[in-house]
């Protein structure tokens, strides 16, 4: 019998997971110099897209172009790969614009691949890790089901929904993961051993059905934009210009609804055997109906999964009723008559970690060096997923360098607040990233996610300087043009009344500045361009800034004041040793909550559920006393 | 380390029958066991809510005869166990027993520490925590019965009525956001607006009896000014010997002044820098410009005091210049002699109501208290069912009032539905500031501060 060889790599960065979080942590430490591994269970499945064939859409877009701002993979890899794209929302503010692709599924997992393959410091391995290896409170590496070791300082979780899963529609329950991939059975066993707690959380996926059997003609064509914004700042519309396909809306009727009324009693979720909870904002076809009895209909958006094939995806109706419902049901829509489903839909359980154990860096409080990204924190979405894989990325190569975490605020960034919610609020589902939940959103605009974070990606070291320095003429081409129209006085002239009178703008009884006309709600700064003859040629998202600017002048003024107002509390950090016991006057279940979230900041304390203000006035009033005493302990 | 145990005497430091040592905390009882005699019971053992008679010690030496009660969490002020010593009230004795809590183990109280953990512990608003001082302080009928009624909640409902329909509206507003399919906002604008027009009208009632009422309830401040010998100290005088007036004196703001004040029924005057006026009846009368002119300054109310008898000089020019602004009353003095011109011409030639009185014989007097009743609509006041009379309060109405403005605006200019939530938000959060329900730097301790010892 043969000897046993020693079987050990080393490493900086493990990444385990090639889903949209693993693929941007690999991209972002490989990057940054780390050696870094990325496992994958099935390397043909990397980048794979299990569910939606798009990126973005209401406030996912923002995450997009914030991951691409800072110096991620996943707008420029939707712009490689997308069939159609549009701008949602243009009819409401500019907070509420976000920016939808539709992507061919293959291609986008291609693309990726290739990204991954060039990148320099990055392996793919394909093996399942059994095994987080850890000694000390430190991450010491990672085991695969074989028993070969790798050795790393970090290791960043991205297991999406592999763990444990199992995939259920109507009485059929299989052992699978996403897509009747194989699942990754042995993890959650090593997590739990090494003091981690998991929770069990459950999401779906609709039909997709053969587009040749599909009566598209009775449904409402949905194209996209003529002009189209690209994800990444670093394209311009005209180089990603393309031949775009078409997405259709149709909608359910009472026909549909009682179908699933009738047999609502053969939803594993409803009869309880699916346990695990699923999203409330992206629910089932079946919760919908129940939800909103009074609906007469709900809307359905077939999407196409990419050109090199026919299926087509039933947006809106995900379930996880038995076959033969699901196959009735889709035949009560208009347009959907002959239509014969490829893949069924499904609901997923899986283990995911709970988010309350993370640093607003991603890393483990309890394990030093681990990190976790994507689905595994509890989150949805390919976005949401994607975001948190930079952030762990960046964080464990500067980890390793000796470097601060990045993290960024609930003012400066979406990825700010989905982190922030993720770690301080107790999810009992899925984390889905949405508009509300931005407090700050009229500064976290889509459009200027450069301007907010691209000086950071370059002091990270994943934006070139070639970019930083066309993001600083950007930004000097937008203040001296806001400058320009605020010194730019225009005449009460012939041509300027007719253009005022043309859209029914307040004639001008004398000179006003050039930034005056354009606040007006009923005027703009294209549209003022014919009277103002001094105005330099400048790019279009130059223009776009300098209205946007003026135009919500007061509304941004008064959001930033409500952002000073939260970074108060946001300063004050929190020392990590900080015993809640030796704080008076807390309230039983303040401490409880504080003890079991350690919050950072004084901020983060003030979001955790079961913390009253009186609770954080206890704390601040602590930490104000004790300030100086922790100053001298510390000399 | 638990909570600490907070020691305070209760009940001020005037020689009185009775004055009371308050301890709370978790240790109140344990602390304070060794230092009371109870027959028949140890204070560990006494029952919570009852009166019991006993001795205070330190060591052997009996300090005091005392009631003492022990209050149970959360069924005190402070929502903590609390215990009183009900001992005789003199400062020196009240000293003695609280050196002793002290010795025992206690932290003495800091000023408001009792109310503050009231509000800690959740038992009070802020709102409510600072209608406890109020209560305190209150020295007219309106005041008092302000307070208690704040103290009970009826402000901290109001605003919490107002709060939730602000909220009510954000949250349909905010889901409509996430999900346009669910939750329509066709006609929304239209059903906000009567929403944040009855919100805004429900503010500005508020802040219209703000001014007004908080001069009804502290008194108005009240300055006697004229050029020298037309007579202040004999109106002063005239004034406080008025029959029906009570008349107390009150430290003044700053250490020097003394602030006497007035009262007539529902009307009560605070004379600032009263002790000036009668320095000046000193051989020479020296009031200069300066000091008249910081008097006027502080001023809600000027009282110019002129020799009715004679022209206008000079110098009494100067001061009807100086009381630009303010809301004035001229009066004509020494009517006794004789006017020189009647009060009706100097009112409609100085646009300022104008009255003759005799300081030597007190006429015409109830009809200037008559008149400054009507100028500070102290009738309306009473009629009020909410007075606001905390300048903090004050402050965050009309920041919300402003904030429903703007929100208002975004309406008017049919802008996106989106930007309203900035301003619903504002307008949310100022008024929860009211309450404490929003989280404030170093809020507490401000406020808390101003508290009382004891209390």
């Amino acid at each position: 019998m043969g000897k046993i060889i020693e079987n050990t790599e080393k490493a900086d960065v493990l990444v385990v997971g090639a889903g949209h979080a693993g693929c941007e942590a690999a991209l972002a430490a490989a990057r940054l110099g780390c050696e870094t591994v990325l496992f994958t269970v099935s390397v043909d499945s990397i980048a794979m897209m299990p569910c939606n064939p798009n990126i973005g859409g209401t406030s996912k877009g923002h995450l997009v172009r914030e991951v691409d701002a800072l110096g991620g993979e996943m707008g420029r890899n939707i712009d490689k790969s997308f069939i159609q794209s549009k701008m949602l929302n243009e009819s409401k503010g500019p907070a509420v614009h976000s920016l939808r692709a539709q992507a061919d599924k293959r291609d986008y997992s291609q693309k990726m691949r290739e990204t991954l393959e060039h990148t320099e410091h990055l392996r793919i391995r394909q093996a399942e890790v059994a095994k987080i290896l850890v000694g000390d409170g430190k991450i010491l590496g990672a085991e695969t089901v074989s028993g070969k070791k790798y050795l790393a300082p970090a290791v960043i979780l991205c297991t999406g929904t592999y763990l444990n899963a199992r995939c259920v529609y109507g009485e059929v329950s299989e052992e699978t993961g996403p897509n009747g991939l194989k699942r990754a059975t042995h993890l959650s066993d090593s997590l739990r051993e090494n003091g981690l707690k998991l929770l069990r959380f459950k999401t779906g996926t609709p039909a997709r059905i053969d587009g040749r059997t599909v009566d598209l003609s009775k449904m409402e064509e949905q194209k996209g934009d003529e002009t189209i914004t690209p994800f990444s700042f670093e394209n311009k519309p005209e180089e990603v210009k393309k031949q775009q396909i078409s997405c259709y809306l149709t909608y359910t009727n009472e026909n549909t609804h009682k179908i699933i009324r009738d047999n609502i009693d053969r939803s594993p979720l409803y009869s309880g055997a699916i346990r695990g909870t699923g999203p409330r904002y992206c629910p089932s076809i079946e919760d919908k109906v129940m939800k909103f009895p009074d609906k007469d209909r709900h809307q359905l958006f077939i999407e196409p999964e990419g050109l090199y094939t026919h299926e087509l995806y039933i947006s809106g109706m995900s379930s996880s009723l038995p076959e033969d419902v699901q196959e009735a049901m889709i035949r009560t829509v208009p347009g959907l008559e002959q239509a014969v489903i490829v893949r069924n839909a499904y609901a997923i359980m899986y283990d995911c970690l709970d988010p309350m154990q993370l640093k607003a860096s991603l890393e483990c409080k309890l394990i030093r060096g681990l990190f976790s990204a994507g689905q595994s924190n509890g989150s949805s979405g390919y976005e949401e997923a994607a975001a948190q894989g930079l952030i762990a990325g960046i964080n464990a190569a500067r980890m390793i360098r000796g470097q601060e975490a990045v993290v960024l605020k609930r003012s400066e960034a979406y990825i700010g607040v989905l982190i922030d919610d993720l770690v301080t609020k107790e999810n009992t589902e899925p984390y889905r990233m949405m508009t509300s939940r931005a407090e700050y959103r009229l500064l976290l605009r889509q459009d200027n996610a450069d301007l907010r974070l691209t000086e950071l990606g370059h002091e990270i070291g994943l934006i070139s300087e070639e970019r930083y320095q066309h993001l600083l003429k950007k930004k000097s081409a937008i203040e001296a043009e806001i400058r320009r129209t605020e010194h730019t006085v225009i005449a009460p002239t012939e041509k300027v009344q007719a253009l005022l009178a043309s859209r029914f703008s307040t004639p001008l009884k004398s000179g006003i500045t050039l930034a005056e006309l354009i606040r007006r709600p009923e005027l703009g700064y294209a549209i003022l361009a014919p009277v103002d003859p001094e105005r330099p040629a400048l790019p279009d998202d130059v223009c776009e800034q300098v209205e946007i600017s003026l135009k919500y002048e007061g509304y941004i003024s008064r959001q930033a004041a409500q952002v000073e107002h939260f970074l108060k509390l946001e300063r004050r950090r929190i020392p990590e040793e900080l015993d809640y016991k030796d704080v008076g006057s807390l309230r039983i279940e303040a401490r409880q909550k504080l003890e079991k979230f350690r919050p950072e900041t004084l901020g983060q304390a003030s979001r955790i559920a079961g913390v009253s203000p009186a609770d954080v006035a206890v704390l601040q009033v602590y930490l104000e006393k004790h300030k100086n005493v922790s100053r001298e302990t510390l000399m | 380390m638990e909570f600490d145990t907070i020691a305070a005497i209760s009940s001020g430091l005037v020689p009185g029958g009775i004055g009371i040592v308050r301890v709370s905390g978790p240790q109140a009882v344990k602390i304070c066991e060794p230092l009371v005699r109870i027959r028949a019971v140890s204070l560990s053992g006494a029952k919570a809510n009852h009166l019991y008679y006993g001795k205070i010690l330190d060591g052997e030496t009996v300090l005091d005869e005392a009631l003492i009660a022990v209050l149970k969490a959360p069924h005190s002020y402070t929502a903590e166990d609390t215990v009183e010593l009900q001992c005789h009230g003199g400062p020196f004795v009240l000293g003695r027993v609280l050196e002793t809590v002290l010795k025992a183990g206690a932290r003495l109280a800091e000023p408001g520490e009792f109310s503050k953990r009231a509000f800690l512990n959740g038992r009070l608003d802020l709102s409510e925590a600072e209608a406890v001082m109020d209560l305190i302080s209150s020295h007219t009928e309106l005041a008092r019965e302000t307070a208690v009624k704040q103290l009970q909640g009826a402000h901290s409902e109001k605003i919490r009525a107002m709060r939730a329909a602000l909220l009510e509206k954000t949250a349909y507003l905010e889901a409509a956001l996430d999900d346009p399919e669910h939750y329509d906002l066709t006609g929304y604008a239209e059903g906000l607006r009567p929403v944040l027009e009855t919100l805004r009208k429900d503010i500005r009632t508020l802040l219209a009896s703000a001014d007004n009422g908080r001069l009804a309830v502290e008194g108005i401040k009240t300055a006697i000014i004229g050029r020298p010998n037309v007579g202040k100290s004999s109106f002063l005088n005239r004034l406080l010997g008025f029959e029906r007036a009570i008349v107390t004196q009150i430290p003044g703001t700053t250490r020097d002044t003394i602030e006497e004040s007035f009262r007539c029924g529902d009307l009560v005057l605070r004379l600032s820098d009263t002790a000036g006026i009668r320095e000046s009846t000193d051989a020479v009368e020296r009031i200069g410009i300066e000091r008249a002119r910081e008097t006027v300054r502080e001023a809600d109310l000027v009282l110019l005091l002129t020799d009715g008898s004679q022209a206008f000089s000079e110098e009494d020019e100067a001061l009807f210049v100086l009381c630009e602004g303010k809301k004035t009353i001229v009066l004509l003095n020494k009517a006794d002699l004789g006017l020189a011109e009647t009060p009706e011409a100097v009112s409609s030639r100085r646009n300022l109501p104008c009255f003759a009185v005799s300081a030597l014989n007190g006429d015409g007097i109830e009809a200037v208290l008559e008149k400054i009743r009507v100028l500070f609509c102290l009738a309306e006041i009473r009629q009020q069912p909410l007075l606001v009379t905390n300048l903090r309060h004050k402050e965050l109405l009309r920041q919300a009032e402003a904030s429903l403005g703007c929100a208002l605006d975004t309406l008017d200019h049919q802008a996106p539905e989106d930007f309203l939530t900035i301003d619903l938000m504002d307008a949310y959060r100022a008024l929860g500031q009211i309450l404490g329900e929003e989280v404030e730097e170093d809020l507490i301790n401000e406020i808390f501060g101003k508290f009382c010892m004891g209390k």
